[in-house]
C-alpha cells in the first residue's frame, strides 16, 4: 500500500493523460459521429454513400493499425509528423465516430414516421424538423449505447504507451521496470482504469435521465420487472461492434 | 513514393501473419463463447453469481492491452505468448459474451420456465432442451458482433510479442526503415477481413432477425 500512495503522484498524472485522450477521442467521435449519422439519413444518394463509405472503413480497421499508421506512415509519407498524443486522439476518434454514426443514423430512423409526417403537415423545414423533433427523441435513444462507446474509447486509450504516450499504462509499466513489482504497479493502473470507468459510467446515466425527463419520460423507480424486460432488449445488448 | 515491387514482396509475409490472426481471432472466440455461456448460467446462482458479476464488470471496465501484459508478465517463461493472448482475449470478450447470454435467458419467456418445471424437468433438461435453444438463437446475431470485435483486438497483442499482423509488420517496417506501405497493406488487410464479415453478419442478423 504504501508503495502506491508514495508513487500516487505519477500515476495521476498518467491517469490525467488517460483523462484528455478520452475527452479529446470522445469530442472528436461526436462530431464525426452525429455528422456523418445524419448524413446517413438523408434521402440523396451521395452524402448516404459518403457515410457508408465512412463507417465501414473506420470501423473496419483496429484503431492501433490506425494510431500506427498516423504514428510512422504518415511522417514518412508526407514529411509531416503529427504530436503523438494528436494522432492517437484522432485515431480514436475516427474509429469510436465510426461505430457512433451507425448509433445516430438507427436511433433517427428509429424515431416514429408520424412524428415526421406530423412535421410535414406543420410545414415544418427539413432543419427545423431535426433539430427540433427529431434528434430530441433520437437523442434518448443513443444515449445507452453512446454511454457503451465512452467505456470503449476509454479503454482503447491504454494502447498509446505503444506510439510513446506516456498514460496510465506506460506509468504501470514504467514503475514496474524500476521497482520488479509486477503485482502492485499493475494493480494501481487497474484501479484507476476501473474508477475513471465508473466516474463515466454515472455522468452518462445522469446525461440519459436528463435526456429521458426532457421527453416527459420519467425513469423506472426502483427495478420492476416490467422496467427490467425494456430495458434489455434481445439482440442489442453490449452495444454495436 | 509507392513503391509496388517492395509491396509484392513484403505481402507473403504480411498474409502469413493474417493467417495466424484469424488463427487466434478464431480460438479466442471459442473461448469466449464456452466461457461466457457458463458464466451466464453461474450467474444465475445467489453467491458465485455475485462474484462473478463483479469480476466480469471489471474485467469490462478495465483496458484489455494491460490485462494483457499484466498476466503475461505473471506466467512462468515456459508457456507461450501466444497461449497468454489467446486465453486472455478469450477471457476478455467470455465478459461480454455472457452479457449478451444472459439478456437472451431473460429474454426466454417465464411460462416456458414454468412449463419445465411443471414437467418437472431435471435443470440439465429445462436448460439444455429448454432455455437454451430459444435463448442463444436470438442473440446469434450479437455474439457474431463479437467474433468481428475480437479480430480487430488482435493487433493488441503486439504488446506481448505474439507474431500477429501489426507485430509482424513493425518487424518488416523496422528492418527496412520503409513504413508506408507495410501499415497501409496492414490497414487493407483488416479492411478485407471486417468488411465481408460485417455484411456476413447482416445477412445472419435479417436470417434470425428477433427482437
Amino acid at each position: 500500500m504504501d508503495f502506491l500512495i508514495q508513487r500516487l503522484p505519477l500515476y495521476i498524472d498518467g491517469a490525467w493523460i488517460t483523462i484528455q485522450l478520452t475527452f479529446g477521442g470522445c469530442a472528436l467521435a461526436f462530431v464525426l459521429a452525429m455528422v456523418f449519422g445524419i448524413m446517413g439519413t438523408i434521402r440523396h444518394w451521395l452524402p448516404r454513400a459518403i457515410s457508408t463509405v465512412y463507417v465501414e472503413v473506420f470501423r473496419g480497421i483496429a484503431a492501433l493499425v490506425l494510431m500506427f499508421w498516423m504514428a510512422f506512415a504518415l511522417p514518412q509519407l508526407s514529411g509531416f509528423r503529427l504530436d503523438d498524443m494528436f494522432a492517437a486522439i484522432l485515431a480514436l476518434g475516427l474509429n469510436v465516430g465510426a461505430y457512433g454514426a451507425e448509433v445516430v443514423r438507427s436511433s433517427i430512423n428509429a424515431v416514429p414516421k408520424a412524428q415526421v409526417e406530423a412535421t410535414v403537415a406543420l410545414n415544418l423545414s427539413w432543419f427545423q424538423r431535426t433539430r427540433l423533433v427529431v434528434l430530441p427523441q433520437a437523442w434518448a435513444q443513443m444515449l445507452p449505447t453512446f454511454g457503451n462507446l465512452v467505456i470503449e474509447l476509454m479503454k482503447a486509450t491504454a494502447v498509446v504507451y505503444l506510439i510513446g504516450v506516456a498514460d496510465l499504462t506506460a506509468v504501470a509499466q514504467n514503475m514496474r521496470e524500476s521497482t520488479g513489482e509486477t503485482v502492485v504497479a499493475f494493480i494501481g493502473a487497474f484501479i484507476l482504469y476501473y474508477l475513471i470507468a465508473q466516474v463515466l459510467i454515472f455522468g452518462m446515466r445522469m446525461l440519459e435521465r436528463r435526456a429521458n425527463r426532457k421527453l416527459g419520460r420519467t425513469p423506472p423507480r426502483g427495478k420492476s420487472l416490467k422496467s427490467l424486460a425494456q430495458s434489455t432488449p434481445v439482440g442489442s445488448a453490449g452495444g454495436t461492434f | 513514393m509507392w513503391d509496388f515491387q517492395w509491396t509484392l514482396q513484403i505481402l507473403p509475409d504480411l498474409l502469413g501473419a493474417l493467417g495466424t490472426t484469424v488463427q487466434i481471432t478464431f480460438l479466442s472466440y471459442l473461448i469466449a463463447l464456452v466461457l461466457g455461456l457458463l458464466i451466464a448460467i453461474a450467474r444465475r446462482t445467489p453467491f458465485f453469481g455475485a462474484v462473478l458479476h463483479a469480476a466480469t464488470e471489471f474485467i469490462r471496465t478495465t483496458p484489455l492491452v494491460i490485462q494483457l501484459v499484466f498476466v503475461f508478465l505473471l506466467t512462468p517463461a515456459h508457456i507461450t505468448p501466444m497461449t497468454v493472448g489467446v486465453v486472455v482475449l478469450g477471457v476478455h470478450y467470455a465478459a461480454y459474451t455472457a452479457e449478451v447470454y444472459r439478456s437472451g435467458i431473460e429474454g426466454v419467456a417465464k411460462g416456458q420456465w414454468e412449463a419445465a418445471r411443471a414437467l418437472s424437468l431435471p435443470a440439465r433438461r429445462t436448460w439444455g432442451a429448454i432455455v437454451l435453444p430459444q435463448a442463444i438463437r436470438k442473440v446469434i446475431p450479437a455474439l457474431g458482433n463479437y467474433l468481428i470485435a475480437t479480430f480487430k483486438d488482435t493487433p493488441l497483442l503486439i504488446a506481448i510479442g505474439v507474431a500477429e499482423l501489426l507485430t509482424e509488420a513493425q518487424r518488416i517496417g523496422s528492418a527496412s526503415f520503409r513504413v508506408v506501405e507495410v501499415y497501409t497493406v496492414v490497414g487493407f488487410l483488416f479492411l478485407l477481413v471486417s468488411i465481408p464479415s460485417a455484411i456476413l453478419l447482416r445477412r445472419l442478423e435479417r436470417r434470425y432477425a428477433a427482437v
